[in-house]
């Protein structure tokens, strides 16, 4: 430990500590000021809360939103969209309670300094489709980061929170978090009365379709490394809908966006021979899940699967036909911004292609599959609902608390309630917050009890993979070949090959069975006992090294889960080839799950989902 | 589309390491300049690039996919408020795009607590901060209480 002799334990006494300074973090110390005036709210981030989560380079669209000033949605309508899109499956109480809040959330970013495009005749915000409004989102981020900043009582940037800590006196409450300082290498200790995980969802944890530089270009960022799931589900959490993986249909090798061309432009997608796949393979479609072909829009997966059909069939590469659509400069711009303002790689890959939108169509592809409570699926943890709204048994407690007490969640850690993206996620956080302030204020003066001899385990234990590397690096010359350690890059490829080859990513065509996942889970079962053995050369490495042991919680989760649900509900996301059906008739549920520490078993079940929109 | 730093213009200034969300730039202790130490965990979210006071970081497309001989530039100006975008294709045509970034003076964001204290019945109700006026609907939606528990 020569390295790190001079390291130092700090501890940080928060009422209410928000882990993740995204869309959902955010919203969270936002709403805890406002409830909580006189707490101490403290927001913890691995990167800097200026740039970071998945909205780090902006966006150029707020896919949440309902206008009900102007009588556009209600409610119960984005309910009914969510839950047609996910074949069926949401908690529509989540979703509701979302979507009744979400544009207080947009009014207030308008008026922080959010350009938010307006339609010209109507002067109502710009359109992109039903539930989508057009925004200059280049600095979208850094407008929100400043509105939390102004919030919280303390930020610390560049913590790697790795573990959750429970109540000494009281097993299922929370109690706080410990970390990591990436810059100085320091012990952080953080106790807290209320936790809030507003954590990232899961890139990386299937193998990538590009095979070099270009896997940075995922499409859900690379630092989006799991910790809403691998910060729970250790800790006992009950989680659900793991399974629900998302694959996204995109631009190729630049992963940009297809919503804007799609709904605003009037763009479309043909195959190779400009014949229109989507429309010709309806019937086959329908004989595959029945009734949910026939929801429009149609699912977002049975679109995907559609366009899987058509490459395995000989007729790819699959063109959205840009050219057919951008006739003037104002549309040439809307397109253009698109991409700059989000998924800036796309924009280099055509002027490296040499490709003019105005001029040639580009190829799209499905990507690889990605685990997140935020998009078009909603894997999580399972939560309390609102208590206006939830049924009985989706309501334990406080509004978007977990199976833990005091644990609160938002964004990509909420099971359940998808469709949120950026501005449903901050307005998950905002929901969260308050019900941490209203829980802080109900336990008084009752602060959860550390466990130091834990506590001093979790430290040799966050710190093993330097060890590792400095006592293995002396039994070598150089290089990365060592018998005693592998690196974080070399554990992460070994999980996103497994994930690939047996959990359904795209070198089977998302296609697993029985026994291709308990094979699986075997070679996960190794790799878990080698993440001991990670080496780190430095706190970078370090950081890689719990992500990575974050991912491995996840992908672990989400193979049972796959295993668990013996039918293909979402046929485009992933196949299950013993159960190429869908099957409402036992399978019209939520798949739980839940960890038990003590003896290393998972306990899987079924969970009601109870439909209370018509 | 990783970045890369032009060895004459970097000074060793370090924003791009504050604001990387990745944490792949870092100074290097020989040059004492700053590098991308990590291609393949690059975004292209060009945080960096827009962050540099020198102009010192750019980017070249992903090696597996993108030929040589391409550009997109970028000025983020604070001060008017704007982005200003330059591509330029392998083949050397050219484009030029300017979008708004924000229609605020920076750091006028009000905080939560210079709002009103929010009164004790408001703690128990379904209300977020500034509802129901901010929603511009007269309530904040709710369901019929037969339909909560309906299966």
């Amino acid at each position: 430990m020569s390295l790190f002799s001079s390291r130092k334990t700090v501890y940080v006494d928060a009422d209410i500590l928000i882990i993740g300074g995204g869309f959902g973090g955010c919203g969270a110390t936002y709403e805890s000021r406002y409830w909580g005036r006189d707490l101490k709210i403290v927001l913890v981030e691995k990167a800097n809360i200026e740039r970071s989560g998945a909205v780090a380079h902006g966006l150029s669209a707020i896919n949440c939103y309902m206008g009900m000033q102007w009588n556009e949605n209600q409610p119960e309508d984005h309910v009914r969209y969510a839950r047609n899109d996910l074949m069926g499956l949401v908690r529509e109480d989540l979703g509701f309670d979302i979507a009744r809040h979400v544009d207080s959330t947009v009014h207030k970013f308008e008026e922080w300094g959010l350009p938010i495009m307006k339609d010209p005749n109507t002067g109502h915000y710009l359109r992109e489709g039903r539930w989508q409004i057009m925004i200059h989102g280049e600095s979208y981020k850094p407008i929100i980061a400043e509105a939390a900043r102004k919030a919280a009582s303390e930020v610390y940037n560049r913590i790697m929170v790795t573990h959750l800590l429970l109540d000494k006196d009281n097993p299922n409450r929370v109690a706080g978090a410990v970390g990591f300082s990436v810059r100085n290498g320091n012990f952080y200790v953080f106790r807290a009365k209320a936790v809030i995980v507003a954590a990232g969802g899961a890139s990386h944890i299937y193998k990538a379709r590009s095979i070099g530089e270009g896997v940075g270009r995922t499409w859900y960022a690379p630092w989006s490394s799991a910790s809403a799931y691998g910060l729970l589900i250790p800790l006992g959490v009950k989680m659900t809908q793991m399974e629900n993986k998302i694959v996204l249909a995109r631009f190729k090798d630049g992963y940009g966006p297809v919503g804007a061309w799609f709904l605003l432009l009037k763009s479309y997608a043909t195959n190779a021979y400009g014949e229109k796949y989507e429309a010709a393979r309806f019937e086959e479609i329908k004989a595959l899940v029945g009734d949910y072909a026939e929801k429009q829009p149609m699912p977002t997966c049975l679109r995907n699967h559609a366009m899987l059909e058509e490459i395995k069939a000989g007729k790819g590469p699959i063109y959205m036909h840009t050219q057919e659509v951008l006739d003037t400069r104002e549309k040439e711009e809307i397109g253009w911004e698109d991409f700059l303002d989000m998924t800036i790689g796309q924009a280099v890959l055509w002027a490296a292609q040499n490709i003019d939108p105005k001029e040639r169509p580009s190829e799209l592809i499905t990507s690889e599959p990605y685990v997140m409570g935020s998009h078009a699926t909603c894997s999580g943890a399972w939560s309390s609902g609102p208590e206006d709204v939830a049924p009985s048994d989706y309501q334990w407690g406080y509004n978007r608390m977990m199976t833990v007490d005091g644990l609160f969640g938002a964004g990509d850690t909420i099971g359940g309630s998808a469709h949120k993206f950026s501005s449903g996620s901050f307005t998950e956080g905002r929901i969260a917050g308050k019900a941490a302030v209203k829980y802080v204020r109900d336990m008084q003066n009752s602060v959860p009890r550390l466990d130091e001899t834990q506590i001093m385990m979790l430290e040799q234990s966050i710190f093993k993979p330097m060890n590792n590397y400095e006592i293995g690096r002396n039994e070598i010359v150089a290089g990365t070949v060592s018998p005693s350690y592998i690196t974080p890059l070399q554990g992460l490829q070994r999980l996103e090959k497994i994930m690939d080859e047996y959990v359904g990513g795209i070198s089977t065509f998302y296609v697993t069975n029985e026994p291709m996942l308990i094979r699986g889970l075997e070679l996960l079962s190794m790799l878990k006992e080698d993440l001991d053995h990670l080496g780190a050369e430095d706190l970078h490495q370090l950081q890689r090294a719990w992500e990575l042991h974050h991912r491995v919680w996840t992908a672990e989760s989400v193979t049972r889960h796959t295993l668990y649900r013996e039918e293909t509900r979402w046929p485009g996301y992933y196949y299950r080839g013993d159960f190429p059906k869908l099957d409402d008739t036992d399978w019209h549920v939520f798949t739980a799950s839940q960890y038990e520490a003590g003896t290393g078993e998972w306990h899987m079940s079924k969970l009601p989902v109870h439909h209370i929109i018509d | 589309m990783p970045t890369f730093v032009y060895m004459t213009r970097c000074d060793g200034c370090g924003q791009c390491v504050e604001i990387c969300p990745s944490d792949i730039m870092h100074i290097d202790r020989t040059y004492r300049r700053a590098y991308n130490i990590e291609p393949n965990f690059c975004w292209e979210c060009y945080s960096c690039v827009k962050a540099c006071p020198q102009h010192a970081i750019d980017v070249r497309g992903y090696a597996d996919f993108a030929p040589l001989g391409h550009k997109v530039r970028v000025l983020r100006d604070e001060e008017r408020g704007m982005v200003y975008w330059k591509i330029r294709y392998r083949d050397g045509r050219v484009k030029e795009f300017a979008f708004p970034i924000r229609t605020t003076p920076w750091g006028s964001i009000r905080s939560p607590a210079d709002y009103d204290t929010p009164g004790v019945d408001d703690m128990q109700s379904a209300l977020l901060a500034h509802e129901p006026t901010a929603l511009k609907v007269d309530a904040l939606p709710t369901l019929p209480i037969n339909r909560q528990t309906k299966e």
